[in-house]
C-alpha cells in the first residue's frame, strides 16, 4: 500500500499546543515538528492493515455498567488536605483561582 | 560491596520464614534495606523519596504484634513514585507535582491492601515522568542507573523499582506497566516482574498514564515472591470499574506444577532483524529447557505483530492527552505567579510543569484526537488493536504460553535514545503485544549477554492465567541459576 509521508507545519504544531494548553518556545516548536513528523510517519504503518469491517476494541474485560450502590460514605480525603494541595491562595475554603477573562 | 548475609537480600519467602521463627524483626530487615539504601543509592538514583522513620515505627508495632499471618507481613517494600499514600510525598517524578511536594490525602487500593496485610513501604523509586519512558531519563530526578552496569540504564519507566530490587534495597517493588514499564526494567536488571491482566489489579490511587492499558503489578527476587504479591493486591476494588470480580486464586501455593503436556508457541514474529544475538541465543536456550521439563514448543504465528507498536503508540497518547488535562495548577501541582488571565496560568503552569516527553505525548494525542483526525488514527488503531486481540485469542486455543524476548537487546547506555524518540519507542516493539490484548506476561531472568548484563525472557499466558502463566515461571526459574545471579556494586 501507498505510504505518504506526514509533514506537520510549524502553524499546526503551534494550533495543537494551543489546544493542550501548552506554550512552546521557537525551539521546542522545531524541535515538536520534526519529532511529531517522524512519529506520526512511524504511525502509518497502520495504513497497511486492512480493518474494513473490523469492530474497534475500546476495552478488553468484557465488564459494563460496574455499578454499585449509590450510598454516600466519608471520603478518605478530608477538604482541608485537598484544599492544602492547591499550589493558589484558599480564600472561604475555596481555591481563588486567577480571572477567566483577565 | 555486596554482602550475602545482608537481611535486604533475603527473598519475601524467606524473610518470612525467618520473622515467624523469631530469629530477625521486622525492625532488624527495614534496617538493613535502609542501611543499603544510604550506602548504594547514590550510584544507582534508584529511590527518591525515602521514608525510613515511618517505616521503621510500623516495623515496630509488626514486631509488637507478633503475628505472621500473611507472608507479606513485616516485609519491606518500595512503591514507584506514582503511587499515593496518604501523608507520603508522591510526585510522579514530575516538576509538576515536585514544585510543591504532592501530598496524597488518601492511599491507593495497592499500598492500602499491603498496608493490611504487613508489609512495611520505605519510599519511593524513580520513574519516568508520570511513567513515559522506557529508560528513567525524563524523571524530573534524573536517571536511575543500571547495578549491572552503571554507564546503563535500568529500563523503564519502573527503572528504580528494577534497580532496588536487583541491589537488594528492598525485598519488593511495585511497578506500572502500561507499555512494557515492569517488564523491561525487570529484564534489564535480572530480577523478575509481572504485569498481570488488565482488570486484575487495582489502578485506584495510582497516577494514571493511559487508563485503558495501565496495569499495577510487582517486582520480585523471584517467581514465587511474585505470586505471593499477586495474591495479596489483586482482585476486585469497587473504587475502580474496571476491575474483574472474579476470584483472586492462591498463586503462591499452586506454583509446584509439572510442565509436561503444557503446549509453548515460540511465534516467528518475535525473532527479526535487530534481534540482539546473546537474547536470541538466550531466549532459544530457554526454549529447549522448558521442552526437557515436558512442555512441547513449537513455533508459531502471531501476525499482526509488526503493528502493535503503531497502536500502542496512537492509543497511549490519546489517552496521556485526555489525562493530563487533570494537570491545570489550580487543584494541585505546579503554580504560576501573576497570570494575565485564567488561559495563561493553565498554558505557563503546564509549560513549566511537564517535560519533553509527556509534552510530546499530549501533542500527539491532542493531534491524534482532534476535528478530523479521529478517525484515521484513534478509530483507525482501535480497529487494529481488534486484530491483535484476535490473534491471541486464537493462539491460546493452542497454546498454554508463549514465549519471546523482552526486549531488542540487554540495558542500553545512557543517553542512547534521548534525541531520537522513534528509537525509544522501539524499545518496547515486543511488549505491546500483550498490552494490546490485556493478557498477563512476566520477565524473568534467562541470561547474561557477553558484555555482562542481564537478559529476560518474556512469558505470556491467556487472560486471568496468571496462575498456569507463574507456575510454568516458576518451573523455568527452579531448572535454571539465572534468578540467582547478582550485580557486583
Amino acid at each position: 500500500m501507498l505510504r505518504t509521508m506526514t509533514t506537520l507545519t510549524k502553524d499546526q504544531v503551534l494550533h495543537i499546543a494551543k489546544l493542550a494548553r501548552l506554550t512552546l518556545t521557537p525551539e521546542e516548536v522545531d524541535k515538536m515538528t520534526k519529532e511529531l513528523s517522524s512519529i506520526l510517519n512511524y504511525i502509518e504503518i497502520l495504513n497497511e492493515v486492512d480493518t474494513t469491517s473490523v469492530e474497534p476494541t475500546a476495552q478488553v474485560t468484557g465488564i459494563t455498567n460496574a455499578l454499585r450502590e449509590d450510598a454516600v460514605k466519608p471520603s478518605e480525603a478530608k477538604p482541608d488536605d485537598l484544599l492544602g494541595a492547591s499550589p493558589l491562595p484558599i480564600t472561604e475554603h475555596q481555591i481563588q483561582a486567577p480571572h477567566a477573562h483577565g | 560491596m555486596h554482602t550475602d548475609n545482608m537481611l535486604s537480600s533475603l527473598t519475601i519467602s524467606q524473610a518470612h520464614e525467618k520473622l515467624k521463627k523469631r530469629e530477625i524483626t521486622s525492625v532488624e530487615l527495614t534496617q538493613s534495606c535502609i542501611d543499603r539504601i544510604e550506602s548504594i543509592d547514590k550510584k544507582l538514583n534508584a529511590v527518591v523519596h525515602r521514608n525510613f522513620d515511618r517505616a521503621l515505627e510500623e516495623a515496630k508495632k509488626v514486631d509488637d504484634s507478633a503475628e505472621w499471618n500473611s507472608a507479606l507481613t513485616g516485609i519491606p517494600y518500595l512503591a514507584k513514585d506514582v503511587y499515593c499514600e496518604a501523608g507520603v510525598k508522591t510526585t510522579g517524578c514530575s516538576n509538576m507535582l515536585r514544585s510543591k511536594d504532592y501530598i496524597p490525602p488518601y492511599d491507593s487500593t495497592t499500598t492500602k491492601r499491603l498496608s493490611a496485610a504487613g508489609a512495611i513501604s520505605i519510599g519511593k523509586t524513580n520513574t519516568d515522568e508520570f511513567t513515559m519512558g522506557g529508560s528513567t531519563e525524563t524523571s524530573c530526578y534524573g536517571v536511575t542507573r543500571n547495578p549491572w552496569d552503571t554507564n546503563r540504564v535500568a529500563g523503564g519507566s519502573s527503572g528504580g523499582s528494577a534497580a532496588g530490587i536487583a541491589s537488594d534495597e528492598a525485598l519488593f517493588a511495585l511497578g506500572t506497566d502500561t507499555g512494557g514499564s515492569i517488564r523491561q526494567p525487570a529484564s534489564f536488571c535480572g530480577i523478575a516482574g509481572i504485569r498481570p491482566t488488565y482488570g486484575r489489579t487495582s489502578r485506584y490511587g495510582v497516577m494514571s498514564m493511559a487508563s485503558s492499558l495501565d496495569t499495577i503489578g510487582p517486582i520480585c527476587k523471584t517467581v514465587e515472591d511474585l505470586a505471593i504479591v499477586l495474591e495479596a493486591i489483586a482482585g476486585h476494588d469497587p473504587m475502580d470499574g474496571t476491575t474483574s470480580d472474579r476470584p483472586v486464586p492462591k498463586y503462591s501455593g499452586a506454583l509446584k506444577k509439572d510442565l509436561k503436556g503444557v503446549r509453548v508457541g515460540l511465534p516467528k514474529e518475535y525473532f527479526i532483524e535487530g534481534l540482539n544475538s546473546d537474547t536470541e541465543h538466550a531466549i532459544r536456550e530457554a526454549a529447549k529447557i522448558l521442552a526437557s521439563l515436558g512442555a512441547t514448543v513449537t513455533e508459531m504465528s502471531l501476525p499482526h505483530t509488526k503493528y502493535a507498536l503503531a497502536t500502542y503508540y496512537v492509543l497511549c497518547p490519546c489517552e496521556v492527552s485526555s489525562n493530563m488535562a487533570r494537570y491545570d495548577g489550580i487543584r494541585y501541582g505546579h503554580g504560576v505567579s501573576k497570570p494575565k488571565d485564567l488561559l495563561d496560568y493553565y498554558q505557563r503552569a503546564r509549560s513549566e510543569g511537564f517535560g519533553t516527553e509527556v509534552k510530546r505525548r499530549i501533542m500527539i494525542g491532542t493531534y491524534a484526537l482532534s476535528a478530523g483526525y479521529y478517525d484515521a488514527y484513534y478509530l483507525k488503531a482501535q480497529k487494529v488493536r481488534t486484530l491483535i486481540c484476535e490473534d491471541f485469542t486464537n493462539a491460546f486455543k493452542n497454546f498454554d504460553l508463549i514465549i519471546s524476548p523482552v526486549a531488542p537487546s540487554p540495558a542500553f547506555k545512557v543517553g542512547a535514545h534521548v534525541n531520537d524518540p522513534v528509537a525509544m519507542y522501539l524499545e518496547d516493539v515486543f511488549m505491546d503485544g500483550a498490552v494490546m490484548a490485556g493478557i498477563p506476561a512476566l520477565s524473568v531472568p534467562c541470561g547474561i549477554s557477553k558484555e555482562g548484563l542481564p537478559i529476560g525472557l518474556q512469558m505470556m499466558g491467556p487472560q486471568w492465567g496468571e496462575a498456569g502463566l507463574l507456575s510454568a515461571a516458576y518451573a523455568y526459574e527452579q531448572a535454571t541459576e539465572w534468578h540467582t545471579k547478582k550485580p557486583a556494586l
